[in-house]
């Protein structure tokens, strides 16, 4: 049995410790938001905030969060959307809105980080996270939009 | 377009002509049942407003529901930038009906409406109401109303077919052979991992269990059982080009002018590229207790094909099969999805009752799913006096059409060629004309005189293809494109001025000069950065579309912006559209400089992000999208771009160096190779 505190929750993961993260999240205790893209860590479609750091959830075993705290998208939007989230919904930043989830998460902790992130920072910031569809410069442009409303 | 006679009947309404098909009314909303589905094009809010409109009701008294076979109407395909086109004037028709049947000029009350609408008979045949009303208000179509699916995406909600829970779900995989041509050779007697059930039935093997983790493990174990006896079968993937133009194909001609003798000839090239989406495909299933029948879940293009295809395969009867669409990452063509629907019918069919919810690895996505066929053209044409007159155009591909049940029989699913006694896939093969497939776009919209367009479609498939966003319009595009540039240098005449001294069709011209000014063309800029432009009509029926690219050739080439003029005609949502355009930009700009399959004689070696790599943040160009404002028939957006911005990238790129890259992927090691054959 693995602890850790997911959305502010502590849960008990009952899963051999090399599950990965991703797994037990969307089948274990059914958060579905974090997405499967690779398996490899490699398209950050899954990445969720580990002791508040970007990580892809995919190729994070379980037994690097026991004991840790977990948040997902879904944990983002508890309180209502979050300003990332409230920006690329107003700027229609998506297209398939598959890669999105991961792209909330990983711009959430960068502008947590770096409250002032121009353009570039923000691009930078995503260069691991893969939108196929060619959404890129509406969700840089929502991105920055959402800086005012955080800081 | 505020008021317009039904004159005919549109083929969709033709084809579905119940009211009950397309119109019913729950919880006090009027649903419209569509057969186009949501590929993360934006498809569904469009039809939102199109209905709206069409029934004179505000948005959101209208819910659009998603496609699936055993109720609304069969809409055939959501491909080729159809989807507007198909559907605004069965929507219309429609609505007209509606509106005429339930007598909407009398209520004042909107509740009144809804309500009659709800009482009409569902049986309704459409087609013998001598509809005769307008075409409704036209208040949400032209307007950008936001995106119906995208709080559901950006808020982490389940939305996605890998979302769907049903009780009892079990999670399936499949192991794929190793490369194309693999057969299974042996598995241990009695192999077992905790937690599955193997299904195995010829060299189709998969495992399926109730916890996620058990069935990874066990795919990795028995990934490690199997033995393969694998085939060299592949072509050499640097010398495609010579392999196309000796393999087997099928001649298709278009124009067969008598050409005069050229004064240039150049020829192109282009790799197999993969669809890339973000998400592997996923499929669900559940039979019956019995297994007589089965339901699926798929993010299918065409779901009734995909139903007769899995009827078909397992020699049933139609109606033991359903399908509904669900959504899954965007889809840019025929992509794993079909055979994901069929490896999970066959997993579950295992387990039944149970629901199965089957997922590819990346790997296998990449691999596995019909790719864009590589190709290769030459072109030859005669300048005089500065205009062009005399054109051969001569293009080899893989065919570009391999859906289910396209190919005479065969449904075309890929576990059909892996299961005891089955048959390999069929070739792809090429639709013929107007929108063709390896010819789409082969044909230039330029008056340039007597022309010979010849196309030869190649039937040996080492390599599965079949049909990815623009299909062959794409690559036609970038050679006839840069072609035409080469042609300007020739004429020492400037690339707009020489486009528009060859473009009579006033639209085609209006993209091209607004793509022109609003691009700065002509303006000055620093060294080794240029400007190049592209232009297309798509298919030469669809979208017009000029594109203006600058690219900054230092020591990587960076592509910093690009300027896209498009004729929609009609546009359903601006906001839609100029993101349908971007993205498409953007996408083939992705093609156009890095993407390339690699493979030895027996294996596919791109099989993940780093051996596959797709343009990344940083690298994205700023794209400015302008519309042409028109009220003509609606021509699509999704895949007018493509061309344009591989063309525009190219001729960016020799204006910038002076080099022309005639072979893609346009990166700097072709940049490279190109600077070499020229000094």
């Amino acid at each position: 049995m693995t602890s850790l505190t997911v959305n502010g929750e502590q849960v008990d993961v009952d899963r051999p410790d090399d599950t990965p993260l991703l797994t037990v999240l969307r089948d274990a205790l059914g958060l579905v938001g974090s997405r499967f893209g690779c398996g490899q860590g490699l398209c950050g479609a899954c990445t969720v905030l580990l002791d508040g750091k970007a990580v892809p959830s995919c190729d994070t075993p379980l037994w690097q969060a026991a004991d840790s705290i977990v948040t997902t998208v879904e944990g983002l939007a508890a309180d209502g959307p979050n300003p990332v989230q409230q920006s690329l919904i107003r700027h229609q930043a998506a297209q398939c809105g598959f890669c999105i989830s991961g792209i909330v998460v990983r711009a959430t902790a960068l502008l947590e980080e770096h409250p002032n992130a121009d353009a570039e920072q923000v691009a930078e910031a995503l260069e691991r996270n893969l939108c196929r569809c060619g959404t890129h410069q509406r969700i840089v442009e929502a991105v920055l939009a959402a800086r005012a409303v955080t800081t | 377009m505020t008021t317009m006679r039904q004159q005919t009947i549109p083929a969709h309404v033709e084809a579905n002509p119940s009211l009950g098909t397309w119109v019913t009314v729950a919880e006090g909303l009027v649903e419209v049942h569509v057969g186009k589905v949501e590929l993360g094009q934006g498809i569904l809010t469009a039809l939102q407003q199109l209905a709206a409109d069409a029934l004179g009701l505000s948005p959101e008294l209208v819910r659009i529901r998603t496609a699936r076979t055993d109720s609304g109407p069969d809409q055939g395909l959501t491909a080729g930038s159809m989807s507007v086109q198909e559907s605004a004037p069965a929507l219309r028709y429609v609505g007209a009906a509606v509106r005429q049947l339930a007598e909407a000029t009398d209520v004042v009350e909107v509740t009144t409406y809804v309500d009659r609408i709800a009482e009409l008979d569902p049986e309704t045949n459409l087609t013998g109401l001598g509809v005769v009303g307008s075409a409704g208000p036209t208040l949400v179509v032209g307007t950008d109303l936001p995106r119906l699916d995208l709080p559901d995406k950006v808020l982490g909600r389940p939305r996605f077919v890998a979302d769907l829970r049903r009780p009892g779900l079990m999670y399936g995989r499949v192991l794929r052979p190793p490369s194309v041509a693999a057969t299974l050779r042996w598995v241990p007697d009695g192999w077992a991992a905790p937690g599955v059930t193997l299904v195995r039935d010829g060299s189709f093997l998969g495992v399926v269990g109730d916890r996620e983790d058990d069935v990874d493990r066990a795919l990795a174990t028995l990934s490690s059982a199997a033995v393969w006896d694998e085939h060299d079968t592949l072509p050499h993937d640097d010398a495609l080009t010579d392999w196309l133009r000796s393999a087997a194909s099928d001649l298709i001609e278009v124009g067969a002018d008598d050409v005069p003798e050229s004064t240039r000839t150049a020829s192109y090239s282009k790799p197999y590229l993969a669809h890339a989406s973000i998400a592997p495909s996923c499929a669900m299933a559940q039979w019956t207790e019995n297994a007589e029948s089965v339901h699926v879940w798929s993010h299918s293009q065409g779901i009734h094909r995909l139903r007769a295809a899995i009827a078909a395969a397992l020699d049933l009867g139609p109606e033991a099969v359903s399908v509904e669409h669900a959504e899954n990452a965007g889809c840019y063509g025929h992509n794993g999805a079909d055979d994901a629907a069929f490896d999970a019918t066959l997993l579950a069919r295992a387990v039944a009752p149970r629901p199965v919810l089957l997922r590819w690895s990346r790997a296998d996505e990449i691999t596995w799913g019909p790719l864009s066929p590589a190709m290769t053209s030459t072109i030859s044409a005669r300048l005089v006096d500065g205009r062009i007159d005399g054109w051969a155009y001569e293009v080899w591909s893989q065919g570009h059409a391999s859906r289910p049940g396209y190919a005479g029989g065969h449904p075309g699913l890929l576990a059909t060629a892996h299961v005891a006694g089955g048959t390999p896939l069929p070739p792809a093969f090429d639709p013929l004309g107007p929108a063709f497939g390896s010819l789409r776009n082969a044909d230039p919209l330029y008056d340039v005189g007597p022309r010979r367009i010849t196309g030869h479609c190649v039937t040996e498939a080492p390599i599965r293809t079949s049909a990815m966003r623009s299909l062959g319009a794409f690559f036609n595009v970038f050679a006839t494109e840069s072609f035409v540039d080469e042609l300007a240098a020739d004429a020492g005449a400037d690339p707009v001025d020489f486009r528009l001294a060859h473009l009579t069709d006033p639209r085609a011209r209006a993209v091209v000069e607004r793509a022109a000014a609003e691009s700065g063309w002509g303006t000055a800029l620093a060294e080794s950065v240029g400007r190049g432009i592209g232009f297309a009509r798509y298919k030469n029926l669809g979208a017009y579309c000029a594109i203006v690219a600058e690219v900054e050739a230092g020591t990587e080439l960076r592509v910093r912006r690009l300027v896209v003029a498009a004729d929609l005609g009609l546009v359903v949502n601006p906001d839609g559209a100029r993101n349908q355009l971007s993205g498409g930009a953007v996408q083939a700009t992705s093609w156009t400089t890095i993407e390339r399959i690699r493979f030895d004689h027996r294996r596919i070696s791109s099989n993940d992000w780093e051996s596959y790599p797709i343009l990344r943040f940083p690298a994205a160009p700023r794209v400015d999208v302008h519309l042409i404002d028109s009220d003509q028939l609606p021509l699509g957006a999704g895949e007018c771009a493509q061309g344009p911005t591989a063309a525009a990238i190219a001729n960016a790129v020799h204006a910038a160096l002076g080099v022309r890259v005639r072979d893609l992927p346009l990166n700097s090691e072709a940049i490279v190779r190109a600077i070499e054959e020229t000094t």
